[in-house]
């Protein structure tokens, strides 16, 4: 059941199309930055407008959802979107990771491997991999026709230069097919070599910059470094306190007053599977419209 | 043991519940309704409506009462609201030489055809509060006398006569529209004068505040500023011909600003514009101060100011995408802050360990 006076998922048929057509072209060209009429959403600016109107246009009534925030299927955002369109959309929702044929994130990417069947649409704050290098966009959209990306290596090897590490620890710039920079959105480094020829599409969508980007199915996707400084992912030193996860992105969580830490998984379903009994998959937890 | 926060869905739903019955408040008091909002506190619901890009005083004052007065909430519902309104198509251009005046202005001549209209205004009140408007009280009706003057040339205009002013030229294109495409730089001014009529009015009143205290001077004069009601017609492509759609009141404002001239062209008068629904005077002037201190590269003048950074002015002034991303902070970021995290703590390590490294070396020194 859809809510009554809107259309299936929200928008119209052809705010749909529309958005479906910046999402073919950014397919066509991997890593490449499409502006978009992106409309107005009933939730604010930043809390994932670009996310929403991507799965809102690739949504079919067969599909079930996942929507998770943090890696976390509970987190307030996660539950108000993955709400939104259970009333607008009527679709199947799920917190399992390979149920899901499309899956809506905000800064992580699941633990468990996607598949070919899956489509990972990405909330994105700030598109533009260069705007904190060069904040005009008519001068970064020139930079990227031109491939013109020594400023960003620069400011990686300031960050060697004064630290002796790269200081970016998250939303870490990567170069897509070999052509355009692109920022894979505010994941933690760790999630970087996920992205990398990946079996499911990933779209990605910037609702207040307006602008669509996509990594197509098995496309290399390179975290950008230095020979002599390689690119690695960062990992809490420590095992996940309640399924003892040793590869899997961590939490903190302060326990006390007095500072006690423990370190959980990010990713709630992942963990979940791993403390169920046989390791098995539990039974989908499905919410009725 | 501590687990992982879970409970997230009823946690919303009862904040939910909680914002609902606070919205009512005390249930002792009568509750607002639509009427009281739009006629008693008009200025409000014009503002929103300005601004949510959206003419419908009962929609704007429900958006108002929904927000709890927060304007800026209410514009967002309103905004939220007209996304999903199909488009049958733009209004003819209208003439604002037109409009029903309520009230016209001009700083600029001390009497001009039709004259000056106060209207209601604000204006040389004294701003003392007025303690009988504590209780409901009867309020007399203000005496009227008809209007000597039907139509009112705009000051603009009576300027153009002489030559002393820049003549606009109008646009043959079909103007562009920016909620229905991506804003692209450099933009037309007609998207600019869009996205201004859209902006904040606390935005725009900062940028042509600073335009006046030498951050992109332009020496400004009000032309005139008038407020009324303008019939708006709509083209029928099935009739072939315009048929009225009703009436919107809004509020013009025409500055007239220096123009030191250049090698080609004589020094005259250039324009700034504002046009903003209801009446929002502060807003329209805003918007006119604004309108010309983006005009700065156009006009081969020096642009360097804030107010004359196009990219600066038009991507910042939309407040329903600034709350939105300011207030986004309020969201979870416990995976970046891990890894942000993660790198501080490795620097510190080491740079305590170049420490120590240092202290041996130099106790060694010392030793020698």
């Amino acid at each position: 059941m859809s809510a009554t006076g809107y259309n299936f998922a929200y928008l119209d048929e052809q705010t749909k199309r529309m958005i479906r057509r910046a999402i073919l072209k950014a397919i066509a060209i991997p890593g490449y930055q499409v502006p978009f009429a992106s409309r107005e959403m009933p939730m604010p600016y930043g809390w994932g407008t670009g996310g929403v109107q991507v799965t809102a246009s690739i949504l079919g009534p067969d599909d079930v959802l996942k929507v998770i925030d943090q890696g976390s299927d509970d987190t307030t955002n996660a539950v108000s979107i993955r709400k939104f369109f259970v009333k607008t959309a009527g679709v199947r929702t799920t917190t399992s990771t390979s149920e899901a044929t499309v899956i809506q994130t905000r800064h992580r990417i699941p633990e468990t491997a996607l598949t070919e069947n899956q489509v990972l649409v990405y909330q994105v704050p700030i598109p533009e991999p260069l705007r904190f290098l060069e904040p005009r966009e008519v001068e970064t959209r020139r930079m990227h026709a031109l491939s013109e990306y020594g400023l960003m290596h620069v400011k990686l090897y300031e960050d060697i230069a004064r630290h002796g590490h790269i200081a970016t620890t998250y939303a870490y710039p990567v170069k897509v097919d070999d052509r355009y920079v692109m920022d894979p959105s505010p994941i933690p480094k760790f999630d970087n070599p996920k992205l990398n020829d990946c079996p499911a599409l990933q779209l990605f969508g910037a609702g207040r910059e307006k602008r669509i980007y996509a990594i197509p199915p098995y496309t290399q996707v390179v975290s950008l470094d230095f020979e002599d400084h390689p690119f690695e992912p960062y990992r809490h030193d420590a095992a996940c306190e309640l399924c003892g996860a040793t590869s899997s992105y961590l939490d903190e969580v302060i326990t006390d007053d007095q500072g006690t830490r423990m370190f959980v998984c990010s990713d709630t379903d992942y963990c979940e599977i791993r403390r169920s009994s046989d390791g098995q998959e539990r039974v989908t937890e499905e919410v009725q419209p | 043991m501590y687990v992982a926060v879970k409970g997230g869905e009823r946690a919303i739903e009862n904040a939910h519940a909680l914002l609902a019955d606070v919205r009512r408040g005390d249930r002792a008091v009568r509750e607002l309704s639509l009427a009281q909002i739009d006629n008693q506190l008009a200025l409000g619901v014009d503002r929103v409506m300005c601004e949510g890009s959206l003419y419908d005083r009962e929609l704007a004052a429900l958006a108002i009462k929904q927000a709890r007065g927060d304007l800026i909430e209410a514009i967002f519902l309103l905004r939220a609201y007209r996304t999903t309104l199909p488009r049958f198509g733009a209004c003819e251009p209208f003439e604002p030489d037109a409009m029903d005046v309520r009230r016209r202005i001009s700083a600029t001549f001390k009497d001009l055809p039709g004259g000056q209209v106060l209207g209601p205004t604000f204006d040389y009140t004294h701003r003392l509060l007025d303690h009988e408007l504590t209780e409901e009280r009867e309020t007399p009706a203000a005496p009227t006398t008809p209007a000597k003057t039907a139509q009112f040339r705009s000051v603009g205009d009576l300027l153009a006569d002489d030559g002393l002013i820049e003549c606009e030229t109008s646009l043959d294109a079909e103007p562009r529209d920016l909620t229905r495409e991506p804003l692209s730089f450099p933009a037309g001014r007609d998207l600019r004068l869009q996205n201004l009529a859209r902006g904040d009015e606390g935005f725009l009143l900062a940028l042509a505040y600073s335009t006046q205290r030498g951050y992109g001077r332009n020496h400004p004069f009000a032309g005139e500023i008038r407020y009324g009601e303008i019939d708006v017609e709509f083209f029928a492509e099935d009739l072939g011909f315009a048929v009225p759609l009703g009436t919107v009141a809004v509020t013009e404002c025409q500055m007239i600003n220096q123009f030191k001239g250049n090698a080609k062209e004589a020094p005259c008068f250039t324009r700034g514009y504002g046009l903003a629904f209801g009446q929002s005077e502060r807003k329209a002037m805003a918007m006119a101060l604004v309108d010309r201190a983006l005009r700065a590269r156009e006009l081969g003048e020096e642009a360097g100011a804030p107010a004359q950074d196009e990219e600066f002015v038009l991507s910042h002034s939309d407040n329903v995408q600034a709350t939105g991303f300011v207030e986004h902070l309020k969201l979870p970021h416990y995976v970046d802050f891990q890894s942000e995290l993660g790198l501080l703590r490795q620097l510190r390590a080491e740079f305590a360990a170049r420490e120590t490294d240092e202290h041996i070396s130099m106790a060694q020194d010392a030793a020698e």
